[in-house]
């Protein structure tokens, strides 16, 4: 895994999706040194490209390439992303893949998503107030916080943090810092989700590329290591309602797979469309039992130069949530951590790291989930 | 209804083509067991549709269905988390069935809920106009919505200074306004709409003439131009004048206009051939009822078309029981109403019709010709 890239976000833009994915496709190849022909693998996730899917993008764009996929999974798209393309890498169908999100928000765009996200979504949930996510979040959020006692203080700290983290961000579009108090005193949006639980959709894009070692090593590229990856999609249906992700089910695997314990990691970035899916994800990723993630939260340091360094570039609650590209955002910036390259929300001598997705309430819940776990030169 | 699965018997929701049980495709919409819990609810206070923005704060839930699924719902103000909740679909303001979620039991002025009262067409605190106060029909439904709550029900009445059976039940009473209405006259309908038009919420056509004979027992087209004046183009002139303010003043407040009634006979499905010709009118009334449901849809009002089978009046003396009550079908306008429905039934021979008519179209077409 190698040159991350981000576009800095806006918050509306008159640009098309297919305008931010080729400022990311630009940044990529001047970041690695490389010729656009030399991509010859291409995976892309927006939700705001039209008709258009990869293969149009690939004519759009120039570019001849030999293994193509569109990954429409909302905010799992990057690890899902990162998967399929490590095993084409390592299975030599392709030498070099770009992965990349990007999506514009327009004035009415999000409205138009919310409206047309899924067939369920549109018979079942939109006419049911038109609340958005925010609606279908806030009724997992009460039932998880009323089920294991979590008060709003505690999701809050959340927050909080990010929003400190995304202070030290010149990218983020929260510039201004967050207290508990204010946290705590903004308007309510849909009980229990109020104005700082809430990601603020804008236009933005990420990327990465992903190739063999071997790759790397000819193009004198910096790289992170891929040491394990999870991917699971409506995991426990039968829980009437979501308190816990995909992750609890595979869980065991991905710290097996990477030989590490969760204790080792040296900076981790979840998924946080709310801040009360992060602590679910705490939970879920075994960095507590469930239950615990109030807990967890109140006991640790999640800024930069905390005990627990958590969504360093200040999360989509902070920096903003670029579509599909909200997706991106973590690993994108997890990989800046271990490449030494975060300048400054570095973590100091970060070599290991999670990222995890988390995406599509195409009814009542989140149903696709992943995590990943790199590392970086220096481990 | 929900979709139950014909081979492992799992209810679904929401409607989908194979069953997530087993992927059998056999998924049929049944009447489903009502009730549920209530596991969460929230309120939407910065709704993303302009009309929830307007309406906002508005409460919904996600209910466990005792069958099996869940359900997003609309919330009825009572309904408590934990707690036992009926559900139903009702219609919208967009005529989308929707899951409406109501406490197990009755509560006080359980129909008054504001998220209620947007799923239907209730007469109460309403103003309504009974086009015609001679008939029966017209003078129970005026009684009916009356006793249901409506704050003023205009009744059109055609050449006023004939008297008239009834007519002392109408004038100088509280709350109902005799007015001078001649449907199928477009320059009477108008001049009323000039009235009135801003002040109907409801309108229920109690238009009703009927004539015996079908084709061949009848000598020219004189009566059927009656029939065709007095149902259908009587129709038209109320939709011309009527309709257009009330498709306006769909959102206005919670006594907004709500819906439009017909009270249609059941063989404007079936042709009736000893009434062959009046069928005939009434099935064209119903087409174009459906063309006003469509153009009134846009401003949120429901067109609610009542079926009835012959009623117990003069012009049906011939045809023996059983006939329909006129109360029974002004008790039916009120329920149709408090439920928001779009189509109802209301007596035996309207609801044999009905099943037979869905049960074989052919038979029934032959067996009305006795």
């Amino acid at each position: 895994m190698a040159a991350p890239v981000t576009i800095p976000y806006a918050r509306y833009s008159i640009e098309s999706a297919q305008w931010w994915i080729g400022r990311a496709l630009s940044a990529l190849v001047a970041k690695a040194g490389i010729k656009a022909s030399d991509i010859d693998g291409l995976c892309v996730s927006s939700f705001t490209m039209g008709l258009d899917s990869g293969i149009g993008l690939t004519q759009h764009f120039g570019l001849c390439v030999r293994w193509l996929d569109t990954i429409p999974l909302g905010g799992a798209s990057a690890i899902a992303a990162l998967r399929k393309a490590a095993r084409a890498v390592q299975a030599r169908d392709v030498d070099i893949v770009a992965c990349v999100a990007g999506d514009t928000n327009h004035v009415d765009s999000f409205r138009l998503t919310l409206e047309n996200f899924s067939r369920f979504n549109q018979d079942a949930v939109y006419p049911y107030g038109a609340g958005g996510a925010n609606a279908s979040f806030a009724l997992i959020a009460r039932n998880y916080m009323r089920t294991y006692g979590v008060t709003r203080e505690d999701v809050g700290r959340i927050a909080v943090a990010q929003r400190a983290n995304a202070l030290r961000n010149p990218h983020a579009l929260m510039k201004t810092p967050l207290t508990i108090e204010q946290y705590l005193a903004a308007r309510p949006i849909s009980d229990p989700i109020h104005l700082f639980d809430c990601v603020m959709p804008c236009a933005g894009a990420e990327a990465f590329l992903v190739m063999r070692d071997e790759t790397a090593a000819s193009l004198g590229l910096p790289v992170a290591r891929l040491l394990s990856t999870i991917e699971r999609h409506n995991a426990f249906a039968d829980d009437p309602m979501q308190v816990r992700g995909g992750w609890a089910m595979d869980v065991g695997e991905l710290y097996a797979m990477a030989g590490v314990k969760p204790g080792d990691l040296d900076v981790v970035q979840t998924y946080d469309d709310y801040p009360v899916i992060t602590m679910m994800q705490f939970e879920d990723l075994g960095f507590c039992n469930k239950g615990e993630g109030a807990a967890f939260v109140r006991q640790h340091d999640l800024t930069i130069g905390g005990d627990f360094p958590h969504n360093t570039s200040g999360g989509q609650l902070s920096a903003g949530q670029a579509g599909a590209a909200g997706a991106y955002l973590g690993l994108v910036e997890g990989l800046r951590q271990v490449l030494g390259e975060a300048g400054p929300t570095q973590v100091k001598d970060a070599t290991l790291a999670l990222a995890s997705g988390f995406g599509m309430i195409n009814y009542d819940r989140g149903l696709a989930s992943g995590a990943a776990i790199f590392a970086g030169p220096a481990r | 209804m929900l979709q139950r699965c014909e081979a492992c018997g799992a209810f679904a929701y929401p409607a989908r083509e194979a069953c997530p049980a087993c992927l059998s495709a056999g998924l049929a919409f049944v009447d489903a067991p009502r009730r549920g819990a209530l596991l969460a609810e929230t309120t939407a206070r910065v709704p993303s549709d302009v009309y929830f923005r307007e309406r906002a704060p508005w409460r919904i839930g996600l209910v466990r269905m005792d069958c099996g699924p869940t359900m997003v719902a609309h919330l009825h103000a009572d309904c408590a988390e934990g707690a036992p909740v009926l559900m139903s679909f009702q219609l919208d303001k967009s005529g989308q069935a929707v899951a409406f979620a109501r406490p197990e039991g009755e509560t006080p002025n359980m129909a008054d809920d504001r998220q209620w009262r947007e799923m239907t067409a209730d007469p109460k605190f309403r103003r309504v106009l009974v086009t015609n106060g001679r008939s029966l029909i017209g003078q129970e439904a005026v009684a009916a919505l009356k006793a249901a709550g409506a704050k003023t029900v205009f009744v059109g009445v055609s050449e006023p200074w004939r008297p008239f059976a009834g007519e002392q039940l109408l004038r100088g009473q509280q709350g109902i306004e005799v007015v001078t209405l001649d449907a199928a006259d477009e320059k009477s309908a108008t001049d009323l709409a000039a009235d009135i038009g801003g002040k109907v919420d409801i309108l229920v056509n109690t238009t009703e003439y009927v004539r015996p004979g079908g084709l061949l027992d009848r000598r020219g087209t004189g009566v059927a131009r009656d029939e065709i004046d007095q149902a259908y183009l009587g129709f038209i002139n109320l939709a011309q004048a009527f309709g257009p303010a009330m498709r306006m003043r769909g959102a206005d407040g919670v006594s907004s206009s709500a819906a439009w009634v017909n009270i249609l006979s059941v063989y404007a499905l079936a042709n009736w051939p000893a009434f062959g010709a009046y069928s005939a009118s009434q099935a064209a009334c119903l087409s174009l009822s459906h063309c006003l449901r469509a153009e009134l849809r846009p401003g949120g009002v429901k067109v609610m078309n009542l079926f009835t089978g012959p009623i117990d009046t003069e012009w049906f003396q011939t045809v023996p029981p059983p006939k329909v009550a006129p109360r029974a079908v002004a008790q039916a306008i009120v329920s149709g109403l408090r439920g928001g429905l779009e189509e109802i039934y209301v007596g035996d021979v309207a609801e044999e019709i009905r099943q037979r008519l869905a049960a074989n179209p052919k038979a029934l077409e032959r067996e009305l010709d006795r």
